[in-house]
């Protein structure tokens, strides 16, 4: 399988008044088409920054983003975004809030079809029937699971997610989690998802990255050998016990700890 | 019940606050000359009422002009200021101190760049002293914009038009109408302003200044009762407009 993001050799780092601050410092990741990369790494080691370079919203100083073959050098229609703030525009309607990337990427589609594609995936992920509601009569989680409606309604090749359940409590980010697998088996996207939650890059993740310390460079990589299908019972099993073992010595590693102190 | 308890309740305070100006004059004997009583203003609104029509009209539009005028302008400043940090740093130090001259200090220098120009004058002064307000809330409620908000069009190649169509402008909507109901009520000070200050003015200040010079009390009142009218209807005017174009930013009671 070809691989469809290919990040190659990056370094980036960031103007300040003290002079430049190195972000990223060798970054090499490769995610093969329909694969789901999570990327870990110790606070503030430049992964959000990982996340605008993929996006096109910046360029490297040095190395190379490519995307489905294509070097990136500004931002692609085909490029789908959630936050960890879901950014939902409070003065539409939720049902308005997933067209939102069609009225750009799609102009000339017309209404109908529009909200038919939204209601398909608002279906999914359980939001049925609140399709007329403000985004402030939604819970977090509802607002979050629309946010991602909205991110991958223009089916995109790319879905880049920066923290999108970090702000939730732990059921409700589970749940996310299990709407996040089935949107995976209807949807054909590839998926980088930034976290600091090593359950959810395992329980989400084909491959997961550990970034080290700021500058950042690719320290890592764990391929999660686990089922497609995977329920959050596969996270209480030995094989990810092991793999969880496995990446928490990492992020140790990263954060310039001993791997073997407590 | 809800619609009647909305209009009975401030007409009823009106009429208290009326009865208590009446009962102050009335207890303490006042002459006309210090303070005329509502009982005196019907006979002024009867006597006078074409120029009360001609004059709160004149006011009206002048003040409504020089808002829209404001608006415009400020929207544009707003934008400008918003979207460019340079732009922002060059001109908040002059927005400030303009705005910190008393306008009355205004009249007579337009009063001499126009001579006789009594409207243009007037409608100058309703915009010069009401955009202040407008520019500095949308250059803030643009500049204070979260990014995530601007990269989720961004990324999807869309222009710096597009995202201030689609966001940013709808997500500024209710600073700039709080920022409104401001500058309504100062547009109206300006027009005012000009209207008493300067010689053969017209309006509802002019009217006031003739009432003073032939020494017609009840009816100075009854132009400052008039202007608190036009004041009200202009400030609900606003806060209708705001019901329309930015309630989805009203929370409702819990």
């Amino acid at each position: 399988m070809k691989n469809l993001i290919e990040i190659k050799g990056v370094r980036h780092a960031y103007k300040t008044r003290t002079g430049p601050l190195p972000v990223l410092d060798g970054l090499d990741i490769s995610v093969p088409e329909g694969e789901f990369c999570a990327v870990v790494g110790p606070s503030g080691c430049g992964k959000s920054t990982l996340t605008r370079l993929v996006a096109g919203l910046m360029k490297p100083d040095e190395g190379e983003v490519w995307l489905d073959g294509k070097k990136v050098s500004s931002p692609r229609k085909t490029v789908g975004m959630a936050f960890q703030n879901p950014v939902l525009l409070e003065w539409r309607t939720i049902l308005d809030n997933v067209i939102l990337p069609l009225e750009i990427v799609a102009p000339s589609m017309p209404r109908r079809d529009r909200v038919v594609r939204a209601e398909e995936l608002l279906e999914m992920v359980g939001l049925s029937g609140f399709e007329g509601k403000r985004p402030s009569e939604l819970s977090g989680g509802m607002r979050q699971r629309a946010s991602l409606c909205r991110a991958i309604v223009h089916k995109p090749s790319v879905l880049i997610m920066d923290e999108p359940f970090g702000a939730l409590d732990n059921f409700t980010r589970e749940d996310l989690w299990q709407t996040m697998r089935d949107l995976r088996a209807k949807e054909p996207f590839t998926a980088v998802l930034i976290t600091h939650d090593l359950r959810e890059s395992v329980f989400l993740g084909d491959q997961v990255v550990v970034l080290s310390g700021r500058p950042a460079r690719t320290q890592y990589i764990l391929d999660v050998d686990l089922p497609q299908d995977r329920t959050i019972d596969v996270l209480y099993a030995q094989k990810a016990a092991d793999m969880l073992q496995t990446l928490r010595d990492q992020i140790k590693i990263a954060q310039g700890r001993d791997p073997e102190a407590a | 019940m809800e619609i009647l308890r909305k209009i009975a309740v401030p007409v009823m305070a009106i009429l208290a606050f009326l009865a208590v100006w009446e009962a102050l004059v009335q207890i303490n004997d006042w002459p006309n000359y210090v303070m005329a009583s509502p009982s005196d203003l019907p006979a002024a609104y009867a006597q006078f009422w074409e120029l009360f029509l001609v004059g709160s009209w004149q006011t009206l539009w002048r003040t409504v002009a020089g808002l829209g005028l404001a608006v415009v302008f400020g929207l544009l400043l707003g934008m400008v200021m918003g979207f460019s940090r340079i732009m922002r740093d060059a001109l908040y130090p002059l927005l400030v101190g303009f705005n910190a001259i008393p306008k009355a200090t205004l009249v007579p220098v337009l009063a001499l760049l126009f001579i006789g120009q009594h409207d243009f004058n007037t409608v100058l002064m309703a915009f010069l002293i009401s955009f202040f307000p407008i520019a500095v809330s949308v250059g803030i409620g643009l500049s204070t914009l979260e990014p995530e908000y601007r990269d989720i069009l961004r990324s999807l190649g869309a222009s710096r038009f597009t995202i201030f169509r689609k966001i940013a402008l709808p997500k500024t909507l209710p600073e700039f109408f709080g920022a409104l109901k401001v500058s309504v009520t100062l547009a109206f000070i300006g027009t005012n302003l000009v209207e008493i200050v300067s010689p053969h003015g017209r309006g509802l200040g002019a009217l006031f200044l003739s009432a003073q010079t032939n020494s017609n009390y009840p009816l100075m009142f009854a132009v400052l009762i008039a202007l608190a009218v036009l004041g009200i209807v202009l400030y609900y005017a606003v806060v209708a407009l705001e019901r329309i174009f930015a309630g989805w930013a009203e929370r409702q009671a819990t």
